[in-house]
């Protein structure tokens, strides 16, 4: 039996989300997507999957603005955090971009509609998991549509 | 050794130990923790075993130990955590939590802990329709009960009163999270001797029974998005404690419960059975978390006052309901008649560990 292999890894997903382009797992089971991806499908727990390429848009789901920020990257602070329902259903989280983080209200960011953008990089540190990742971490950042 | 002399032991017969502890390799660079600690209380080369589910670790290592006692394996055994996150600093501590978030997936976009329940606030507000106003000032009633009777706990850390006001005009930390709705970084470490039943009753005429466990896990914050803001681990680990001890919340005296921040103290009372989903708040907003109201809530000061040593928060959970039931715990926040007791501690956000505690005489 030959090994089993991850059908979308890190370092597929991070170099495709740096160009901009955002990769899921869909379900050859039930259908559904799996992003960002895991093992098995996160709704029914297949291996039956496929590496496709989502839309990039959804709905802002939460938020936060965080002003204490972690070693390394105090410069970042403050740094406006936000969890998105994609159009397809997966949840995924990311920043948001083009907004002063001063002026992150509920009223202003609930529900509101997002598409991916540029997505911003962060430089690995010593607890990066080592040299895989040349070029650093591709974060999912989106702008208000 | 407070736990060894004060049940009346020697080092020697103790079998097994078990320790949970999460950051050592960070804050003292000490790693292995669990096989100088059998040596230190000189319980040599006795099996001996770390646990680390973050925050939750030590309540893990208490439940696995309950296991082997109650499995008959062992009849004698130590159980506890340890940490000294302080000595780290605000940023390296920042960093070293932050590596309970996903580290691939979900770090990189800045997500901290704090962060994390930041979040849960603004989707708590905003699915149970509840103003962000009147949410913030539930929260700061929470934190300002903790103080109110963590500042007589001895063995607590931030030991001063504080006002609904001085909640509500500290620092952001993470909006819409204050500096005085999270808990501190903690030094501390908290131990527990377990015994078969037949033992304990040679050693006291006052044993405490786990009559029930539970322990969940889940995958990182974005794969939880059926149930957020619930937390889907604490509903089932404390379902598995309910259930095994053969009782609901209702006969709960007291719960020490695992109020990182403000917000969490909420979202984990309604998960725990003790008010509906999204009226939590009013537990503190009515009286029913206090002491004499109908389940008091933290009286330890929780991890807000009595600070949040991770690898020791649950251990410290059961110790002070233990001394609650015994009544040696400071006048001021003894609860009258504790006879049933419930513990939950949270790791990252998404290991959850429950107990419940029964006074044996
Ligand atoms: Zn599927």
């Amino acid at each position: 039996m030959k090994p089993f292999e991850y059908k979308l890894t890190f370092k597929d997903f991070n170099a495709s989300l740096r160009k901009n382009k955002l990769l899921a797992l869909t379900c050859g089971s039930c259908g559904k997507h799996t992003c960002p991806p895991k093992l098995v499908c996160h709704e029914c727990g297949s291996t039956d999957l496929e590496s496709t390429a989502l839309s990039g848009k959804g709905k802002i789901v939460t938020f936060t603005v965080s002003y204490v920020t972690a070693l390394g990257r105090e410069g970042e602070a403050p740094v406006l955090i936000t969890m998105v329902e994609l159009e397809e259903g997966p949840w995924i989280l990311g920043n948001l971009v083009g907004i002063d983080p001063d002026r992150a209200t509920m009223e202003a960011l609930m529900g509101k509609p997002v598409r991916l953008a540029r997505a911003r990089m962060l430089p690995p540190d010593q607890y990066s998991g080592g040299k895989e990742l040349k070029g650093g971490f591709a974060r999912p950042t989106f702008s208000l549509d | 050794m407070e736990a060894i002399l004060s049940s009346n032991l020697k080092s020697g017969d103790i079998q097994a130990l078990f320790v949970g502890n999460v950051l050592g390799d960070f804050s003292e660079g000490q790693g292995m923790v669990q096989s100088f600690a059998a040596d230190e209380i000189g319980a040599k080369n006795i099996p001996a075993s770390r646990f680390e589910g973050a925050c939750a670790s030590g309540t893990m290592a208490i439940r696995d130990a309950f296991m082997w006692v109650a499995s008959g394996f062992y009849d004698m055994v130590i159980a506890g955590g340890v940490d000294t996150t302080s000595k780290m600093g605000t940023a390296l501590g920042t960093r070293t939590f932050a590596m309970f978030t996903d580290g691939h997936y979900e770090y990189p976009s800045g997500l901290t802990f704090p962060g994390a329940f930041g979040m849960l606030t603004h989707q708590y507000s905003a699915k149970y329709n509840i103003p962000l106003a009147r949410l913030k000032h539930q929260m700061a009633l929470v934190s300002v009960q903790s103080h109110k009777y963590g500042q007589h706990n001895q063995l607590g850390q931030l030991r001063n009163e504080i006002t609904i006001e001085d909640v509500l005009n500290s620092a952001m930390v993470t909006s819409p999270l204050q500096l005085y709705d999270c808990c501190p970084f903690s030094d501390g470490a908290a131990a527990v001797v377990l015994a078969s039943e037949e033992m304990a009753k040679k050693l006291t005429d006052k044993p405490v029974y786990i009559t029930g466990i539970g322990q969940a896990s889940s995958g990182r914050f974005s794969s939880q998005k059926e149930f957020l803001p619930r937390l889907r681990a604490r509903e089932l680990s404390v379902k598995q404690a309910y259930d095994m001890a053969g009782i609901g919340p209702e006969e709960v005296d007291l719960c020490e419960l695992h109020d990182c921040f403000s917000i969490a103290s909420i979202i984990a009372a309604e998960s725990l059975g003790f008010a509906e989903f999204g009226h939590g708040g009013e537990l503190w907003e009515k009286g029913d978390a206090d002491i004499s109201g109908r389940i008091p809530i933290n009286m330890s000061g929780g991890l807000k006052s009595k600070g949040h040593p991770i690898g020791a928060t649950g251990a410290s959970q059961v110790c002070d309901i233990v001394r609650q039931m015994r009544g040696t715990v400071e006048p001021q926040r003894q609860v009258d008649d504790v006879r049933i007791g419930l513990t939950d501690t949270l790791g990252g956000d998404g290991i959850i560990c429950n107990l419940i505690l029964k006074r044996g005489w």
